[in-house]
């Protein structure tokens, strides 16, 4: 083999290159100074971005002995989750900064999280595929503690390692099952043996596939493993929270569909059924449960587990069309949650965290503008038109529908109208109640314009999403 | 004579009891700890069983990487532990509660 070919890794390659020097560099600032180490880290991510762009493959690579693959698919997760990182990096900044948390490691752990991020996203192979999640899992587990001084976040931050070392255990368990009963643990060499002998497919396998898919459950965050969600979107500090908010999800969804659909397709039939109940259980739990927050941080946390019902509902058809629904729910997902997330940030300041639903009174007079913006992300997330979280919904509605399953689009639509009453709550408190708090927001003029940039795109995408939807049939496809 | 089968069993007697520790113990963080390292310990027997069974050492390099992530991993659940302490002043398990909804 050429070893031109391994070019295709060059984004790895490049940050893991980079990361190294930021790290060592950032010993050389001081805690004044602190704000190099962010731009150092946003001109890194910039160069992994040019490296991801410079090497766009035009069809599938696979190397390092079947090991890694670099398709379209994963080029646009890569894209997306270097963005989003960058996205939270710049949100963090003027918080971090006014709670004298400001330090090197949320740059270098996010970018190495980055780094478990892309792994994950181009693995062809369980070794890779668990390589690259532990790499995300052991920098999220650190970021959740980086305030060392506050006993919520090291509550989380234990609760978060235990569940997500028994998620990595469960997952290892089913792909040892798998290993055996297959004898491999490239995905391609795993979906061969299968549909070379259909007598593989019995006990044994699914034995194997049951633990898969409870370690893909905990790390997606669907009912009934979503315990630790809300505890480390709530204790974790609000930058840490967008960033496990925002990017790896996406991860998630490449981790779901590299097992479950390049690997496991063969064993549709079988996994369908689990993931229906998942997805149903995620969507009800996660829209029920959200209404009696009122903790904006938990109550998003809810949210995030009823989207993920919706994400997985698309996975579960089993077509083309269904993966593509997915990925496309998923990126405008998490342009919304970075929002939202965006503006808690944007409302916290020294010494006082936003994080009650009642610290959003009154927003309109205090701040039109970023009240508008709230509204925007807020109407995206419950699903209204013209806003891009209707089409995502539509798209997995219209899907479900091709494969005859009427009963579950009206349980979506059902849970879209319930989960709408706590995303129209926010919008009642900012515009119909008096604030309690008539502090000045305070932020950065850059900040403050890729916020009203991130409101206005969840828009913008709405009236426009025919592009996204042909992007993701064509990378899925 | 000792087959794929007491292996297989052997590690999922391990793991159900990690499982168990996790769930039962109430008390001590450290047990926890230890339970997950026992988790992994019967995930490498499982594979080191059906590589010797399959004749593929994939199966056995696998297992190396296991053992480098767990220790990565115990590293950091310990460090996390360490800040828990001095924040708490206990590592009981059942005082971990102060979120709630």
């Amino acid at each position: 083999m050429n070893w031109m070919t391994y070019i295709a890794a060059l984004p790895e390659m490049t940050i893991l290159a980079l990361i190294c020097v930021v790290l060592v560099a950032d010993l050389f600032v001081d805690d004044e100074h602190r704000v190099v180490t962010f731009w150092m880290s946003m001109a890194a991510l910039g160069i992994t971005l040019w490296s991801l762009l410079a090497t766009a493959p035009d069809a599938r690579i696979v190397i390092f002995s079947g090991s890694y693959v670099s398709d379209p698919l994963s080029q646009v997760l890569k894209i997306a989750a270097t963005g989003f990182v960058a996205i939270s990096f710049l949100y963090a900044r003027d918080y971090l900064r006014a709670n004298d948390i400001h330090k090197g490691e949320y740059y270098v752990l996010g970018m190495i999280g980055l780094l478990g991020m892309m792994i994950m996203i181009s693995a062809n192979s369980m070794l890779t595929m668990y390589l690259g999640m532990e790499t995300l899992a052991l920098s999220q587990y650190t970021l959740v503690a980086i305030d060392r001084n506050n006993v919520t976040s090291a509550e989380s931050a234990m609760k978060y390692f235990v569940l997500g070392a028994i998620a990595s255990g469960a997952l290892l368990y089913g792909i040892s099952w798998i290993y055996g009963v297959t004898g491999s643990l490239e995905f391609d060499r795993i979906a061969a043996a299968i549909a070379l002998d259909p007598q593989l497919n019995s006990l044994p396998l699914w034995f194997g596939l049951a633990f898969v898919i409870v370690g893909i459950g905990f790390k997606f965050g669907a009912v009934p493993f979503h315990m630790w969600l809300p505890d480390v979107y709530h204790g974790a500090r609000t930058p840490v929270t967008l960033y496990i908010a925002s990017a790896p999800k996406l991860a998630a969804l490449a981790l779901t569909l590299r097992i479950l659909v390049d690997a496991l397709g063969g064993l549709h039939d079988v996994w369908a059924d689990m993931i229906m109940v998942i997805a149903v259980l995620s969507l009800l739990v996660g829209n029920i449960v959200a209404i009696a927050q009122t903790n904006i941080k938990r109550m998003l946390a809810y949210s995030t587990i009823a989207h993920v019902g919706f994400i997985l509902l698309a996975i579960f058809c089993g077509t083309d069309e269904g993966n593509a629904a997915a990925l496309f729910y998923t990126l405008t997902y998490v342009v919304a949650a970075a929002g939202s997330f965006g503006i808690i940030i944007l409302l916290s300041r020294r010494g006082y965290e936003a994080e009650n639903l009642a610290d959003f009174k009154g927003l309109n007079a205090r701040s039109p503008w970023f009240a508008l913006m709230m509204m925007f992300l807020m109407l995206s997330l419950t699903g209204i038109p013209p806003f891009i979280g209707f089409f995502g919904k539509l798209n997995v509605i219209g899907v479900v529908l091709d494969g005859n399953y009427v009963g579950l689009a009206v349980l979506m639509v059902v849970a879209s109208v319930i989960g709408a009453y706590y995303y129209l709550r926010v919008i009642w408190y900012m515009y119909f109640e008096e604030a309690e708090d008539q502090a000045v927001l305070q932020s950065s003029a850059d900040t403050r314009l890729v916020l009203s940039l991130n409101g206005v795109a969840v828009l913008a995408l709405g009236i426009m999403p025919g592009w996204l939807w042909v992007l993701c049939l064509q990378v899925i496809g | 004579m000792i087959g794929l089968q007491h292996y297989l069993t052997l590690a999922a007697m391990l793991f159900v009891l990690s499982i168990a520790g996790i769930i039962v113990n109430r008390r001590n963080l450290i047990l926890i700890l230890m339970c997950i390292e026992l988790m992994l310990l019967a995930v490498n027997f499982n594979f080191i069983a059906f590589s010797r069974y399959l004749g593929d050492d994939t199966g056995q390099v696998f297992v190396f990487f296991i053992l480098t992530v767990a220790a990565a991993e115990s590293a950091i659940g310990l460090a996390i532990l360490v800040v828990l302490f001095r924040n708490r002043r206990s590592i009981n398990v059942q005082e971990l509660n102060t979120m709630k909804g």
